[in-house]
């Protein structure tokens, strides 16, 4: 079973003269299990609306979304939320930690929407992503590539099927940014997660196997190319 | 993590804001419950506080003044009745006990109070209760110039058995008025929670023949308290009937329950007003609720959208800020019974002052569990509009920039 199945996958929004503008055509794409993939794209490309769409926090127009075996297009909005608490991890370039909660309160705070607490999980997280002594510390108490290992640990913590990283090394220096990177692709690999990457950065884009550029899966066309 | 958890978590991050909406829903929530214990407390004690008579004879005057005047020693005399229209009421069959009263005279502000030793030996002021003196004092010798002492004056002014006290002429204390006698202070009155301990008693005749009073009226007395025998309603209709309707010189003010509370229906108007502005009050405070959650929505839109990426529902989105609307609400309610507690023993102690009337702050009333689940409520409606702002919230929009 592949942890992701795409097909014929439209979105489209409307320009501020609300004119529609078509931002996704993917017409398959297929993710395996266990397996990480890299998405080359420029900024403004759309990859944030793709991840999006996959983790259903935006719905699309049209087509086929396939997580570990169920359709996430099918799912009313409530059913997706569950789906993306308990299936999938994210991973932002921005963190997106909350700031009034220690490192140990946000991974729990992951694991509370999906299939509930697991104390001694969320704490064997941290202490993988060397922040054991950190638990109780705040987000601003943390420099950024720690508040980044917070983010890898909430992501995994409800040991997804799909981890989903939107330029997760975008705000991390370079040193950093390899040992993030290192940190995901092994804790996705521990814990049998898949791992779909977006980055326009090419050393980060190195460090996979498997790199696909996103303009060669992502054909957005207008309704006048269309007819044409 | 719980939705309560997050509720915490939301508060403790908004701590000021809380913490003043917290104090106006505190101030909103004790004065709504002062407004209302106040008015029923103050209500059943005037009511219901007759010092153990059922009727105030006393000059034709408004009933309302002579029960205010001889009962709670507020207001001035309307005017003296005779001595011998006390012998007359005493030999009427209807009357168990009439007790004579003579007012004019302070000692710094406290009324002198002239009666006669059956006062204290034989009215219950209560059920079983009769007013009693503290340890080794007595009451005053109807023939000589002593004085009983109020518990409430004494500890006022600090008397105690022993003191001597001088006398001033007139309800208001002028020093220039100073009469030349001099009364010896022979007891304290045990506190009875009436009028009597807001006074300083003495005999009749020490009233009545003060120097400088008029010779012409030495005999005079300002009221007659009565109590009726057993069947009293007859028996004080009756009484009524002779003086109030075939009589023209005197009044007979019956029962003094129902006169109070008609003083209470006069204004009854100002209750309702002043309920007006508790409600008012109560109002704006839930809606600082609203306006406190609802202006932090904007800054809490990422917080809502990462809670959102994480997998919350809507629904838990929108009960997160209602609990929190009602948990601002509840926080005040329970800061509001200290305020309240505050309030009640300053009025307490304003009317026991004026009137002799107690209030008991610690009493319980209805409005305790009424207006805390009501400002919770209101509250908790309030949090409905910052709440549909934030089940509105557009995740992907308020996460981070799109690539």
């Amino acid at each position: 079973m592949s942890a992701l199945e795409i097909s014929d996958l439209h979105k489209t929004f409307l320009s501020p003269e609300g004119l529609p503008q078509p931002v996704i055509h993917v017409s398959a794409f297929e993710l395996a299990e266990r397996n990480q993939v890299a998405l080359r794209g420029g900024s403004g490309s759309g990859k944030t609306t793709f991840l999006n769409l996959i983790a259903g926090i935006l719905k699309p127009d049209a087509g086929m979304i396939k997580i570990a075996g169920r359709e996430m297009s099918a799912l009313s909005e409530s059913e997706r939320d569950r789906l993306r608490a308990t299936t999938i991890g994210y991973i932002f370039q921005t963190f997106n930690l909350l700031q009034g909660y220690t490192c140990l309160e946000n991974v729990l705070l992951g694991m509370s929407f999906g299939p509930g607490v697991d104390r001694e999980f969320a704490k064997a997280l941290l202490k993988r992503v060397g922040l054991s002594d950190r638990l109780k510390h705040y987000p601003r108490q943390l420099s950024t590539g720690q508040q980044q290992r917070v983010a890898v640990a909430r992501a995994l913590a409800n040991r997804p099927k799909l981890v989903l990283a939107d330029e997760p090394t975008g705000n991390l220096d370079q040193a950093n940014a390899r040992e993030v990177l290192g940190l995901i692709r092994e804790t996705c690999g521990e814990n049998r997660a898949a791992l779909l990457l977006v980055s326009h950065d090419r050393e980060v884009l190195g460090q996979f196997e498997s790199v696909k550029e996103f303009h060669e899966i992502n054909h957005p066309v207008t309704a006048r190319e269309a007819a044409r | 993590m719980s939705l309560w958890r997050i509720v915490y978590k939301s508060l403790r991050q908004h701590t000021f804001s809380t913490l003043i909406t917290g104090l106006s829903i505190a101030l909103a929530g004790a004065l709504l419950m002062s407004v209302w214990a106040v008015k029923e407390q103050s209500h059943a004690a005037f009511t219901g506080l007759t010092g153990g008579f059922d009727a105030v004879l006393g000059v034709r005057s408004a009933k309302l003044q002579l029960v205010l005047n001889a009962i709670f020693h507020m207001e001035e005399s309307p005017g003296n009745l005779a001595l011998t229209d006390y012998f007359e009421i005493q030999k009427n069959p209807n009357v168990e006990l009439a007790i004579p009263i003579a007012m004019g005279d302070n000692y710094r502000g406290h009324r002198l109070v002239g009666t006669i030793v059956e006062m204290f030996a034989q009215c219950e002021y209560a059920p079983g209760k009769r007013h009693a003196v503290k340890g080794h004092g007595r009451i005053f010798d109807p023939t000589a110039r002593e004085a009983l002492v109020g518990s409430f004056v004494a500890q006022k002014l600090g008397l105690k058995r022993g003191d001597v006290i001088h006398p001033f002429h007139g309800l208001i204390f002028d020093e220039k008025k100073e009469h030349s006698e001099t009364y010896v202070v022979v007891g304290v009155l045990e506190p009875s929670n009436t009028p009597a301990d807001r006074v300083i008693w003495i005999p009749l005749e020490g009233i009545q023949k003060m120097t400088g009073h008029d010779p012409q009226t030495a005999s005079d007395i300002s009221a007659i308290l009565i109590k009726l025998k057993a069947g009293s309603a007859i028996a004080g209709q009756r009484l009524s009937l002779m003086y109030n309707k075939q009589g023209s010189r005197m009044t007979f003010a019956w029962p003094i329950g129902q006169i109070m509370a008609q003083l209470f229906n006069k204004i009854a108007w100002v209750d309702r007003v002043l309920e007006l502005v508790a409600y008012l009050v109560g109002c704006v405070a839930t809606a600082s609720v609203l306006a406190s959650i609802y202006n932090s929505m904007n800054e809490r839109r990422r917080e809502i959208a990462i809670l959102r990426a994480l997998g919350a529902r809507r629904s838990a989105i929108f009960s997160v800020i209602i609990l929190e609307a009602a948990a601002i609400a509840g926080l005040g309610m329970l800061a509001s019974f200290f305020l309240y507690s505050g309030i009640m023993m300053t009025v307490a102690s304003i009317v026991r002052a004026q009137t002799g009337v107690v209030l008991d702050p610690s009493a319980f009333h209805p409005v305790m569990i009424w207006a805390p689940l009501g400002m919770v409520g209101l509250s908790a409606l309030a949090g409905v509009v910052p709440a549909v702002k934030a089940y509105r919230t557009d995740v992907a929009e308020n996460l981070s920039p799109i690539s």
